[in-house]
C-alpha cells in the first residue's frame, strides 16, 4: 500500500510590524489584545495596507526554494465566520500567488536525494485566537485575544510527494532550518509554524488532518493517520474524503464535525488592496549560505562526515555553535556536539543557545589532552549542563576534573591498580589463560570499577594483555 | 481664530442620527463653517452607526482620513447625518433611525442615500455636508434636494475611515447649496493618504473658476432611454441646450454597454456588502448575542434580527452570486461588464470632454411609496455608470419637473473634477 502525503505548511514570518498595519508582532509576552489598532482589530472603515518588509520576506524564501514568481499576484478576500476572524475574512492570496513552483530536496526513505515539488508559497494574515474559559463545548465563555490578529503568515503547499511520516519530517527540518537561515522565521517561537497534511493511500481518497502544531506532531499523526486508512482498507471498510483533527495531547485524529465545518469560501480580489507587482525585486534579493551550500563546507574545511555535517548543519543556531566551538579540534568537536551533546540536551529539553560556549570547549580541550577517559567528560559535561540549569555559573573544564579528581589514571599507578587487580581474580586470570573469551572483558570491567571509570578501557586492555604475557 | 459653534437649530426633516450641540473649531478655509457628516464616516468620540441597529453604541476610537483633514481646515463637525442603513437604499427610508424628508416637499424622500447630508443642507442646517457615494448616493439626494453634489474619482479622497459599503465603489464626496461651496469642501478633502491603499497621489484640486466654452459635451441617447420620465426629460435638455448656449459644443453619442451597467453594480457591489458586513457579529459592537447558543446560531439571530430587510437581501444576493458555481456565472460576469463600461467610457471621452445627462430619471419619490426592490434598483440606472468606471461626476440643479427639483449630472474623464466643476459653475451662473 503506497502512501501518498501532501503538506501545506503555515509560517509566521518574523517581521517587525504585523503584515497591514504598524503594530508590532511581538506579543507573545503581553497581555491580550495590547498588540492592536482599527486594521487589526477589523474596526468599521480601517483599510490593510500592505508591509513590504513581509512581502521581502515572503520573495527571499520563494528565491530560496527555487520557485518562480509571476509578474503579478494579488491578495483576495477569503470569507467565513469565527469568533477570533476580525473582518469574518481574512486578507489571503488564491488564484494569483505570490510564487509558484519551486522545490526542496531531502534525503529519501532509500538514503538517496529525493526532491521534493512546491505547488505555490502564498501570504496571508494570521487571524486571532480564542482562549476558552472552562473546558471544551461547556464553557462559561470564550475570550478573544487580537494580538496575533494581522502576523503575516506564508503558506508553502507542496505536491503530493512525500511518501512516509520520516520523509515529511525530514521535510519540515530542512524547511524550518532554510527558513531559519534566511532570517525570516524563528521556530523556537510558540505557533511561529502550523501544518495541515493531505495522506491518502494510493488508490483511495484522500483525508486532510488539520491543527497540526508541532514537528514531532507532524510525524505522529501521519503515522496514526496512516494505520489508520490501513486498517481500514484491510477491513474492506471505504475511506471517506474528509477533515479531520490532530489532537496533540492524544496522539490521534478526530473526524471534525461536517456540518460545521463545510466551507464555501467565497473569494474574491481584496478591494481595498492594489495587485502585487514585485516580481522584480526578487534580483535584489541576495541570499545568505543555505544548508544545503553549509553541510559541503562542512564536510570540505572541516573534514566531516556527512552524517554529522547534516546533523549540525540542521539548525542555524547548532551550526553556528559547532563553528564557533570547532576551531583547531573538528574531530573532536563534530562527534562530541553531534551525538553526545545533541543527546544531552534532547533528554533534557534544552536550546542549543543555553550552552556556555568556553566551558564546552573547554571540555573539548581536556578531551584533546586525553588528560580524562571520554566517561568521564560525559560526566563534566553533565554536570556542566546542570550548572546551567540551575542558573548557576558554568565552571570550565578542568577545574571540574580538579575539583572532582576525575583526572585519567595514567602510567605506574594505573599498572599498580591493575596488578592487584589481577591478584585478586585469579579465577578469571586463568580463564584467560585457558583462552575464555568474556574473562578479559571481567577484568578490564574489574579495573574501570577500582578507578572509578577514570582509565581509558583500551589501555587497561592493553595492560592485562602485557602483564598476563609476562 | 477658532472659536465654538452651537448647533441650535431644530432638525425638522430628521436629518441628523447625532447632532454635537456645541463644537469647537479652528482656523482654516473651512473656519467656523457647520458640517454634517454622513453617519458611514468615522468621527473619532462621536456615535458612528451607519443608520443600522448593529452599530448601535458604536464609537468610533479615531477620524476617517477626511475628518482630520476638516477639523485641520476649521470646519465646525455638528453632527452625523442620516442615511440609508449601511449606504443601501434610494430614498434614506431604509434607516434604522427614521426616515428623513426632503426640504423641498416634506411628503418626498430626499433620495438615498446620502439623504440626510443633502437635507441638512438643502434646509439650510448646515452649509456643506459630505456624503457617500457607492452608485449615486451622493448625486441622487443633491438631484431630488435641488443642491450640488459630487462624486470624486476613486482614489482622489482616502476612504480610510468610511466604514465600507462596498470598496471598489465608493467615494467620499461634497454636498452644498452652490457650486463654490462644493468645489471648496473638496479643495480640503481631495488627495494622498498613504493609509488607503487605493489613494492616487495627485496635484491639489485647481482654483475654481466658471468655464464651458469650447467644450465638446457628449449626450449619450441612453440617458434619456426606456424609464426616463418625459418632464425630468425636456428639463435636463433645456439645460443641456444652456450649456450649447454657453459656448460648449453639444454631440450626440451611444453607451452601449449601460444596458449591463445595472447588473454588474449590483452583483459587484452586493458581493463586496457581503464580505464587508459579515464583522457585524456581536461580538465587538452592537448588541450582545445569547451567548448561550453556539455562536454560529448567536451570530445568525443577531444578525436577523439587527439588520434590515434590504441588508439582509443584499447580503444574501451577495453571498450567493460569490458562491462556488455560481461565481464564475454572476461575479466574473460582472467584472467584465463593468470593463465594457470602463471602455465605453473612455472611448466616448476621446471625442468629448464631459458627459452629460440627467442624474435621476425622475424627481423625489414619496415617502413610503417605494417598496418594490426592483424598481428603486432601476432608478440608479444613471449614476452607476461613473461609478463602476471610477469617474469623477457632479450633480447641478437644473430646474424643475412638477415643483420639484431637478439635476443635471455632467460627467468627466478620471481626475477631471476640476474640469466638471468648472461646467457646473458656468452652468450656475449662467442660469442665475
Amino acid at each position: 500500500m503506497t502512501v501518498i502525503i501532501g503538506l501545506e505548511i503555515h509560517c509566521q514570518l518574523n517581521t517587525q510590524t504585523k503584515l497591514f498595519c504598524g503594530c508590532s508582532t511581538d506579543y507573545r509576552e503581553d497581555g491580550p489584545n495590547t498588540h492592536v489598532c482599527p486594521v487589526c482589530l477589523g474596526l468599521p472603515g480601517s483599510l490593510p495596507i500592505t508591509n513590504r518588509q513581509a512581502v521581502i520576506y515572503a520573495l527571499r524564501v520563494a528565491k530560496a526554494l527555487h520557485c518562480e514568481v509571476p509578474e503579478v499576484s494579488e491578495f483576495a478576500r477569503k470569507n467565513y465566520f469565527y469568533p477570533d476572524l476580525a473582518k469574518a475574512y481574512q486578507i489571503t492570496q488564491y488564484d494569483k500567488p505570490l510564487a509558484v513552483g519551486g522545490y526542496i530536496d531531502i534525503e529519501g526513505e532509500d538514503g538517496g536525494e529525493k526532491r521534493i515539488q512546491l505547488t505555490r508559497i502564498h501570504m496571508e494574515e494570521d487571524p486571532g485566537r480564542l482562549l476558552h474559559m472552562g473546558s471544551g463545548d461547556r464553557g462559561r465563555y470564550t475570550l478573544v485575544d487580537y494580538n496575533r490578529s494581522g502576523v503575516p503568515l506564508i503558506e508553502i503547499v507542496t505536491e503530493p510527494e512525500l511518501s512516509s511520516p520520516k520523509e515529511a519530517r525530514r521535510f519540515l527540518n530542512k524547511l524550518r532550518a532554510t527558513l531559519e537561515y534566511l532570517g525570516t522565521f524563528d521556530s523556537e517561537k510558540e505557533g511561529s509554524l502550523r501544518v495541515d497534511a493531505n495522506i491518502s493511500i494510493k488508490g483511495h481518497e484522500r483525508v486532510e488532518v488539520k491543527n497540526i502544531t508541532s514537528y514531532k506532531g507532524v510525524e505522529k499523526a501521519l503515522m496514526f493517520e496512516i494505520t489508520r486508512q490501513k486498517g481500514m482498507i484491510r477491513r474492506n471498510a471505504t475511506i471517506v474524503r474528509e477533515t479531520r483533527h490532530y489532537q496533540e495531547a492524544r496522539g490521534v485524529t478526530t473526524s471534525a464535525r461536517s456540518k460545521e465545518f463545510e466551507h464555501d469560501y467565497r473569494y474574491f480580489p481584496e478591494p481595498d488592496l492594489a495587485l502585487l507587482r514585485v516580481s522584480s525585486w526578487v534580483d535584489e534579493i541576495t541570499l545568505p549560505e543555505l544548508p544545503d551550500a553549509r553541510l559541503d563546507r562542512f564536510m570540505k574545511d572541516y573534514g566531516l562526515s556527512k552524517n554529522h555535517a547534516r546533523t549540525l548543519t540542521g539548525d542555524l543556531r547548532l551550526a553556528d555553535f559547532f563553528e564557533e566551538v570547532c576551531t583547531g579540534i573538528p574531530e573532536i568537536a563534530a562527534p562530541w556536539t553531534a551525538d553526545i551533546l545533541l543527546g544531552e540536551l534532547n533528554y533534557r529539553d534544552m536550546p542549543i543557545s543555553k550552552v556556555p560556549v568556553q566551558a564546552f570547549r573547554s571540555l573539548l580541550m581536556e578531551v584533546k589532552k586525553a588528560s580524562v577517559t571520554d566517561k568521564s567528560a560525559v560526566e563534566v559535561l553533565r554536570l556542566m549542563l546542570n550548572q546551567v540549569m540551575d542558573g548557576t555559573p558554568p565552571e570550565m573544564a578542568d577545574e571540574i576534573i580538579a575539583r572532582l579528581g576525575l583526572a585519567k589514571e595514567e602510567g605506574d599507578s594505573i599498572v599498580e591498580i591493575v596488578t592487584s587487580v589481577l591478584a585478586e581474580h585469579e579465577a578469571a586470570v586463568a580463564d584467560h589463560r585457558a583462552g575464555k573469551p568474556g574473562a578479559i572483558n571481567f577484568l578490564v570491567g574489574q579495573v574501570m570499577k577500582a578507578t572509578r571509570g577514570r582509565a581509558d578501557p583500551k589501555e587497561i586492555g592493553r595492560i592485562i594483555g602485557d602483564l598476563l604475557k609476562e | 481664530m477658532g472659536g465654538r459653534f452651537v448647533f441650535e437649530k431644530p432638525d425638522p426633516h430628521n436629518a441628523f442620527i447625532t447632532r454635537c450641540m456645541d463644537v469647537a473649531y479652528g482656523d482654516g478655509p473651512l473656519s467656523g463653517i457647520p458640517i454634517g457628516i454622513k453617519d458611514n464616516i468615522s468621527t473619532a468620540g462621536i456615535p458612528t452607526t451607519c443608520a443600522s441597529k448593529i452599530l448601535e453604541g458604536y464609537i468610533p476610537p479615531y477620524d476617517a482620513h477626511v475628518i482630520t483633514l476638516l477639523r485641520s481646515a476649521g470646519a465646525a463637525i455638528v453632527g452625523k447625518t442620516n442615511m440609508d442603513e449601511f449606504g443601501m437604499g434610494t430614498t434614506t427610508e431604509n434607516s434604522a433611525y427614521g426616515p428623513t424628508q426632503n426640504p423641498a416637499d416634506p411628503t418626498r424622500a430626499p433620495g438615498g442615500s446620502s439623504g440626510g447630508s443633502a437635507a441638512a443642507v438643502a434646509s439650510g442646517l448646515v452649509r456643506m455636508a459630505l456624503g457617500t457615494d457607492t452608485g449615486g448616493s451622493i448625486r441622487c439626494p443633491a438631484s431630488f434636494c435641488g443642491i450640488v453634489g459630487l462624486k470624486p474619482t476613486y482614489g482622489r479622497v482616502s476612504r480610510h475611515g468610511l466604514i465600507a459599503y462596498a470598496n471598489s465603489f465608493e467615494q467620499i464626496g461634497p454636498l452644498a447649496r452652490n457650486v463654490g461651496d462644493c468645489a471648496l469642501l473638496y479643495s480640503v478633502i481631495a488627495g494622498y493618504d498613504p493609509k488607503d491603499g487605493t489613494s492616487l497621489d495627485l496635484p491639489p484640486p485647481a482654483p475654481l473658476q466658471a468655464e464651458i466654452q469650447g467644450k465638446r459635451i457628449g449626450v449619450p441617447a441612453e440617458f434619456f432611454g426606456e424609464g426616463v420620465n418625459p418632464e425630468v426629460a425636456d428639463v435636463v435638455r433645456s439645460a443641456i441646450d444652456r450649456l450649447a448656449d454657453l459656448g460648449a459644443e453639444v454631440v450626440s453619442c451611444t453607451m452601449p454597454s449601460m444596458r449591463y451597467a445595472l447588473a454588474a453594480y449590483y452583483v459587484t457591489s452586493m458581493g463586496e456588502a457581503a464580505s464587508n458586513l459579515g464583522r457585524y457579529d456581536g461580538v465587538r459592537y452592537g448588541p450582545a448575542p445569547e451567548f448561550f447558543r453556539p455562536w454560529h446560531d448567536a451570530y445568525s439571530r443577531l444578525r436577523k434580527e439587527y439588520f434590515s430587510e434590504e441588508v439582509r437581501r443584499r447580503i444574501l444576493l451577495g453571498t450567493f452570486s460569490l458562491s462556488a458555481g455560481y461565481q464564475g456565472k454572476y461575479y466574473a460576469k460582472a467584472q467584465k461588464a463593468r470593463s465594457m463600461v470602463r471602455s465605453d467610457f473612455n472611448r466616448l471621452f476621446e471625442e468629448v470632454d464631459i458627459i452629460a445627462g440627467p442624474t435621476m430619471p425622475s424627481v423625489a419619490f414619496r415617502l413610503g411609496k417605494s417598496c418594490d426592490p426592483l424598481s428603486m434598483y432601476l432608478a440608479d440606472i444613471l449614476t452607476v455608470p461613473a461609478n463602476l468606471a471610477g469617474i469623477p461626476a457632479v450633480s447641478v440643479p437644473c430646474g424643475t419637473a412638477g415643483g420639484l427639483p431637478v439635476g443635471l449630472q455632467l460627467m468627466g474623464r478620471h481626475f477631471a473634477e476640476d474640469e466638471i466643476l468648472a461646467a457646473a459653475l458656468a452652468f450656475e451662473e449662467g442660469s442665475a
